[in-house]
């Protein structure tokens, strides 16, 4: 891949034009959860389903694992991903916490508290200088 | 003839359709975000729009990856609430103003801006929960909506500059339209947010407060913004603000700014709302 100005920002994955392209299965599949068979099916034999989408073996085990990090790295998007953690009945706080490692409670209390500071967090170099 | 004489920014977070459609928005949480948006639901009972322009983006719910239009224009004469994965959201069917929208389609072509014309779409809430910040709980909604929905989501968006550009074109579209119309046009998406990665829950405030303070007096001041100080300052979906430059676009030069109002948060995401009134 291209290096891209967007790279230095830190914990940020910009869903660009090469990571549609590589993802396009794995969305596409979460795509199909917008419909309520498709999610019946999906909840009664996940491994079953995924087959229908011609996804990488790694991008079937990180649906499984509901590994929000690991998909966004083999090109997933978040509001495609939503789809999954809706279907499990759960919020875009839910899957925001478990990818900044924090528990739920712990993430919501620091958006009562006005959110994640841009402070120390625009760059990866930043970042480093600040040790 | 039709004429623009107002335009609105909002933030469009689903939570907040969520909030509304189960009967929390006296809740503690919610009621002081609530509270900001009751002068625009009184001033606009007074001047009603006989149409609006509702610039939104689409959450992978019309759009996959299989067609990206960069710019879509609502040119059926409705528009089903979509199905987001929990099923459709309890809100009226939205109404289109087929004639207007298909004016407006052949005017900006011809003025040099390629949008792609859909005759089929449903609406995910980055379109209805404006519409229910703004009208609550109608049996119908008030008026007429034109949906022009904006790819912020496989990046690049277009540029500040580029929708700025777009904005004055549907201006100009609107204004040949022979119809006495009074035509509003809103903005939504943003403020500050990021839903991924390990910096998730990102909020800038004294970005979202200088970007609410100068789009009315100053927008030049923000136009040539690039997608790089969005993503880092406001976040990785912070980058839905240009879309308030549409708006902004097609109202005139000078604009009075009715109301303001900023809030976090709302789940994830920092709130803000304007109210411009065009002036002579």
């Amino acid at each position: 891949m291209q290096p891209q100005d967007y790279d230095d920002i830190p914990g940020t994955t910009v869903f660009d034009a090469e990571r549609s392209r590589r993802g396009y299965h794995l969305n596409m599949f979460c795509m199909s959860l917008m419909k309520a068979d498709n999610r019946a099916a999906f909840k009664a034999n996940p491994v079953e389903f995924l087959q229908r989408f011609p996804m990488s073996a790694e991008q079937r085990e990180a649906v499984l694992k509901r590994d929000w990090n690991r998909m966004i790295e083999l090109g997933g998007n978040i509001y495609f991903m939503a789809k999954i953690f809706s279907a499990d009945g759960n919020s875009f706080q839910y899957a925001a916490a478990q990818m900044t490692g924090m528990s739920q409670e712990q993430y919501a209390q620091m958006m009562l508290s006005g959110g994640r500071s841009p402070e120390g967090n625009r760059s990866k170099s930043e970042g480093q200088d600040r040790g | 003839m039709a004429s623009i004489y107002a335009g609105l920014t909002t933030s469009h977070v689903p939570a907040i359709g969520a909030a509304i459609d189960l009967g929390k928005t006296r809740d503690a949480y919610w009621r002081p975000m609530f509270d900001g948006y009751e002068f625009t639901k009184s001033w606009i009972k007074e001047h009603m729009p006989d149409v609006v322009i509702l610039v939104y983006n689409d959450h992978a719910s019309a759009f996959s990856l299989e067609i990206i239009p960069t710019f879509a224009l609502g040119c059926a004469e409705q528009f089903a609430p979509a199905d987001e994965g929990w099923g459709p959201r309890p809100v009226p069917v939205v109404q289109g103003h087929a004639e207007l929208a298909a004016h407006i389609a052949q005017s900006v072509i011809l003025d040099e801006f390629d949008l792609t014309i859909v005759n089929k779409m449903d609406v995910d809430h980055g379109l209805t929960v404006p519409l229910s910040l703004v009208f609550g709980q109608p049996a119908a909604w008030p008026c007429r909506i034109i949906p022009l929905a904006v790819n912020v989501v496989v990046y690049p968006a277009p540029t500040g500059h580029r929708c700025f550009n777009f904005g004055r074109a549907i201006a100009r579209a609107v204004d040949s339209y022979p119809e006495k119309l009074r035509v509003m046009i809103w903005g939504t998406g943003g403020m500050s947010h990021q839903l991924q990665g390990a910096r998730a829950g990102l909020i800038n405030q004294k970005f979202d407060h200088h970007y609410l303070d100068t789009i009315g007096p100053d927008p030049q001041a923000l136009v040539r913004m690039p997608h790089l100080e969005y993503l880092r300052e406001a976040g990785s979906e912070g980058i839905e603000l240009v879309m308030w430059l549409i708006m902004r676009g097609a109202l005139h030069e000078r604009v009075k700014v009715l109301h303001r109002f900023y809030h976090v948060p709302a789940s994830n995401t920092a709130v803000g709302h304007l109210l411009l009134e065009n002036q002579v």
